[in-house]
């Protein structure tokens, strides 16, 4: 049993400069942020962890399950080290072999612009020039450019007709971010840019080292972090903000980052009625993106499995389709492999499968009818890991799946969204102070700002803006550290 | 503040940033980011470490007064010339 809400708050402040709604990554990178610039912050999560999706799992046998370590660009490696420390970011390390196993190619990569050039021209006979004029084009789309074009239209232009390109280039993209062929081309030019840099990155240690780790430098630069604390209340008066409800108390600040979900953050946290009506009117378009299903698998200890890939997109659909990718008959999933080197000293192996999910294939189900259909998930999951790793029956003791009903739980993101919003989402975000004076937002949003690298970045941008406003309203805050 | 304080403190802050490049051989009339690998995190990085020092505020439009160490210099000195150095 927890114990009584109000223990959880014991010696909190009355008053806060900022209160950081979450413990994402975005959450916790702004909180470090706005610390370290002398603001006071309180960091509140209604979980007992922190990390929000980026988040671990024990189970009985020594199993530690990563859910959202698969990957990440090298962009991290800055970011940890700029937002963090060193110590940190020199944990990341490079995963060398990602696989493509489908009907339509087999496929091993560094997952890099040098090995996609090469591979696009000696396995799909792609013309150089075509390439290299397809790659300037995808590194040069950024955030201002016109949305009219799709991904769809990006492909259909560089290689009409390609389906095996298309799926090659956009099937680990899906993963990444739930993003289809139907969303802005830039969404996608700025994720795969970011990827072909350098290639795939994962952090040594695994998530609970990282989180771990991050936890030590929110507490060395004074952020008052508090689990098991749910927010459930923005206040505003006269378009400002002034304080939040966490546990049934209230506690005044001069703004709120919130880390929540946008659209739980706006209808919910802070209500509707807050807001301009035109405002709300665009807010009601915002589409959440999809969720996701896994599949965690604890290889048995002194077993061993063969070094198969890092990450491998297997699929048993023709033709890449988002549609087959999101539908609960399961014909695409990603294996990660984790390695006695993600956690070094432990011996140990475990292997996860994801999928794309939609909510509402999972939400309505009985309670019988829902533990089968994991059930059967699970099974269908060992079935398909067999085809690479033989006898994988025999090797784990530990199976388990997730559904969106899971991540919903734990992170309270309505139907589960694995990745905040579609594209327009972003402007909600960028527009919520210019609604309500100290109210920012920062997390998974507009696809361009998901994944741990986009969650993070975000949250810098955001906190950049909160300091801002801070210091406006003192404007004798000078911190002269030199 | 004189120029060449002002042109120390963008170098400083450029060496937290890109520890791994020689600052020290940066060209004032070359763009940085042709010098050195800065990306748009990087310039926002720059624009909060001088809010943070000296609690000045470089609008958006402005950014663009930031792409050589020459333009720094003359977009921040009138800026910061009434500033003393903090020792
Ligand atoms: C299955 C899966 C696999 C993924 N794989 C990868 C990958 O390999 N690489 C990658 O880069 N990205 C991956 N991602 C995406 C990545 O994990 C997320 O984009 C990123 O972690 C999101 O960070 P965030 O800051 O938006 O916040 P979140 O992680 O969504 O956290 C939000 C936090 O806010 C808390 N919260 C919400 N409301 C309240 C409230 N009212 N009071 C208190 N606390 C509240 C939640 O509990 C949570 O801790 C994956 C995601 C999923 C689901």
């Amino acid at each position: 049993m927890s114990k009584p809400s109000r223990d959880w708050l014991k010696g909190v402040l009355s008053a806060y400069d900022t209160i950081v709604i979450g413990s994402g990554l975005a959450g916790m990178t702004s909180a470090n942020l706005l610390a370290k610039m002398g603001h006071k912050v309180l960091l509140a999560e209604h979980h007992y962890n922190m990390g929000g999706l980026a988040t671990w799992f024990k189970r009985k046998g020594g199993h530690i399950m990563d859910i959202s370590l698969h990957g990440f660009p090298c962009g991290m490696i800055k970011t940890l080290r700029k937002y963090w420390n060193q110590d940190i970011s020199k944990r990341v390390i490079q995963l060398k072999n990602i696989r493509f196993d489908n009907p339509q190619f087999s496929i091993n990569t560094t997952f890099d612009k040098i090995d996609f050039t090469h591979i696009l021209r000696e396995r799909f006979g792609i013309l150089k020039e075509v390439i290299d004029e397809f790659f300037v084009t995808a590194r040069a789309m950024n955030f201002y450019d016109d949305l009219v074009m799709t991904t769809r239209d990006l492909f259909e232009k560089f290689f009409p007709g390609r389906t095996d390109v298309w799926r090659f280039l956009m099937e680990p993209i899906t993963y990444a971010n739930g993003s289809t062929l139907d969303d802005p081309a830039l969404t996608y030019g700025i994720v795969f840019s970011n990827f072909m840099d350098k290639g795939v990155f994962t952090y040594q240690g695994g998530t609970d080292h990282l989180i771990k780790e991050m936890k030590k430098e929110l507490l060395r630069n004074g952020v008052d972090i508090r689990t098991h604390c749910m927010v459930e209340k923005i206040y505003v008066e006269d378009k400002t903000v002034q304080g939040v409800r966490i546990n049934g108390q209230d506690i005044v600040c001069k703004s709120v980052l919130s880390n929540s979900n946008l659209l739980t953050t706006i209808e919910q946290l802070t209500g509707e009625e807050h807001f301009d009506p035109e405002f709300i009117k665009e807010v009601k378009k915002v589409r959440l993106n999809n969720s996701s299903c896994q599949v965690y698998m604890g290889i048995k200890r002194g077993e061993t499995v063969p070094h198969v890939g890092d990450l491998l997109f297997s699929s048993v659909a023709d033709e890449y389709c988002t549609d087959k990718i999101l539908s609960k008959d399961v014909t695409s999933r990603t294996f990660s492999f984790y390695y006695p080197e993600i956690r070094p000293g432990t011996n140990r192996y475990s292997i996860v499968s994801s999928t794309n999910a939609r909510y509402q294939d999972w939400a309505n189900l009985s309670e019988p009818q829902y533990k089968k259909d994991k059930h059967d998930l699970e099974q269908s999951t060992l079935d398909a890991l067999e085809k690479y790793v033989p006898d994988i029956r025999r090797k784990v003791d530990h199976v388990e799946a997730s559904t969106p009903k899971t991540f919903k739980r734990y992170t309270l993101h309505p139907s589960g969204t694995s990745f905040g919003t579609k594209f327009e989402g972003l402007k909600i975000s960028r527009d919520l102070p210019k609604q309500i004076n100290g109210l920012f937002h920062a997390g998974s949003v507009g696809i361009i700002m998901s994944g741990w690298l986009g969650a993070a970045n975000y949250g810098v941008i955001v906190a950049n803006e909160t300091d801002k406003f801070l210091r406006q309203l003192s404007p004798s805050l000078v911190t002269a550290s030199a | 503040m004189t120029m060449e304080d002002v042109r120390q403190i963008i170098l400083s802050i450029l060496a937290d940033i890109a520890p791994d490049e020689d600052i020290s051989s940066i060209d004032d009339n070359t763009k940085l980011r042709d010098q050195i690998d800065l990306d748009s995190m990087d310039f926002l990085d720059i624009v909060m470490e001088l809010r943070k020092r000296f609690n000045i505020e470089v609008p958006e439009k402005d950014y663009e007064h930031l792409a050589t160490l020459a333009g720094c210099v003359s977009y921040l000195t009138p800026l910061l010339k009434d500033r003393q150095l903090a020792s």
